[in-house]
């Protein structure tokens, strides 16, 4: 249990984790359900435990699709999505941990890929 | 009165040409200006969420002022600008402290905290054309034709931000896809993720999601799908795997206006 790295996913997202009721909606909407680890209701709930790092060490953070499904469907106003986004951030802020490096871009590159699918993976994997 | 501020966004001006062209065409045949503002930035392509980030809303809010200033409703056109706008002017309106945050930072004559209002094109088209006048310009309808509308997640999510419609049971692109003529296909994935960004991380995943998409329009009966987002035009074209014809909702507006030569027979 980290209380410092709870304490900042906390204060990052804004999320009260204390109101999720465990239903696991956020999850069967999840449309990465099968990508991640771990899935949006076990974010809120390991987040709840302190249990941060495990997430951050996990390939889970870089998997979210970022596409609200999880937010807009919840019963209780969660917002899981805020809590991913938070772990994610707290991992790529660590020194040389960034996800994706401007080097293997060009790589990545076809004539069609609009510049919004690089932009965006730059904003949600580097710091 | 019809003048608006446009922000095309990055995309637009490079691999969504399309997009912004048949958008502008469109909108003079419509009686409605649009003036894009000097010096306008990217907008990142997606809303952090988180509260201790700042930075990166800024060139959203230096958009929704420049609005503010020319005294004008600021018009978007990709579904992930609008997303960023929307989400960035909702929180300024709604949490305090990083509309002071922002604001310390931008040190503008004014503090920016939410004034401007923000329309989707197609919200300008049913908000301030109205889609009954809009009909009635139409000149090359798509008479029979089948047309699936695309939402994706980020022009309705999350619902209480965008407000532009019902996040789960939306009708706006389908009553653009009646004023111009066409039958409106509805399909379970209108509204669930193409994959997004996800293909620069895992062609696999993004492959899997678009094909759903695909399937899903296809098994109702589509002869094409319509979409407002450049990056769901490329994944529902490129990695999907289906020949189900793509097309940005402004190139068949430009069409049935007559804009454009017709290939809807
Ligand atoms: S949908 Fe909401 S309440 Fe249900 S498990 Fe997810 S976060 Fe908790
Ligand atoms: S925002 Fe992320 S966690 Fe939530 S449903 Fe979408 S992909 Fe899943
Ligand atoms: S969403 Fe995209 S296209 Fe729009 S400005 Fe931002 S990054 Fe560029
Ligand atoms: S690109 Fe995909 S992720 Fe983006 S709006 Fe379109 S559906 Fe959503």
């Amino acid at each position: 249990m980290n209380n410092n790295l709870k304490e900042q996913v906390l204060r990052s997202s804004g999320v009260n984790v204390l109101k999720c009721m465990r239903c696991g909606k956020c999850s069967g909407t999840c449309p990465s359900y099968d990508e991640m680890e771990y899935h949006p209701h076990q974010f809120v709930y390991m987040v709840e435990k302190g249990d941060i790092e495990t997430l951050m060490n996990s390939k889970s953070i870089y998997k979210c699709l970022t596409c609200f499904a999880c937010v807009e469907r919840c019963p209780r106003n969660v917002e899981p999505a805020k809590v991913v986004e938070a772990v994610r951030l707290a991992a790529i802020r660590k020194q040389g941990n960034n996800h994706l490096i401007a080097d293997n871009i060009p790589e990545m590159l076809d004539e069609d890929l609009p510049q919004q699918a690089i932009v965006t993976a730059f904003r949600k994997y580097t710091k | 009165m019809n003048t608006f501020t446009y922000y095309p966004g990055c995309t637009l001006r490079t691999k969504a040409k399309d997009l912004d062209a048949y958008a502008r065409a469109s909108a003079e045949a419509l009686g409605i200006t649009l003036e894009e503002p000097e010096n306008w930035q990217c907008c990142g392509g997606a809303y952090t969420t988180a509260k201790d980030e700042i930075a990166t809303k800024l060139s959203a809010v230096r958009t929704l002022n420049a609005a503010k200033e020319a005294g004008r409703p600021l018009i978007t056109v990709c579904s992930a600008c609008h997303n960023v706008i929307k989400q960035t002017n909702y929180d300024i309106s709604n949490d305090e402290e990083m509309a002071a945050k922002v604001n310390n930072y931008l040190k503008l004559d004014e503090a920016y905290t939410g004034e401007t209002t923000v329309y989707h094109y197609l919200e300008m088209l049913r908000d301030v054309v109205g889609f009954d006048n809009l009909k009635k310009k139409v000149v090359n309808p798509f008479k029979g034709k089948k047309i699936a509308a695309y939402y994706g997640c980020l022009l309705l999510r999350p619902g209480k931000a965008l407000a532009m419609d019902d996040p789960e049971n939306p009708s706006i692109m389908e009553d653009f896809i009646k004023a111009i003529g066409g039958t409106p296909v509805i399909y379970a994935q209108r509204n669930e993720c193409c994959g997004g960004y996800i293909t620069m991380e895992d062609k696999a995943q993004a492959s899997k999601r678009s094909a759903k998409v695909m399937d899903s329009a296809q098994e109702q009966g589509a002869d094409m799908i319509i979409t407002a987002c450049p990056l769901c035009l490329y994944n529902l074209k490129k990695n999907s795997g289906s020949d189900l014809p793509v097309y940005y909702f402004t190139e068949l507006l430009a069409e049935a206006l007559g804009l454009k030569e017709a290939n809807n027979e």
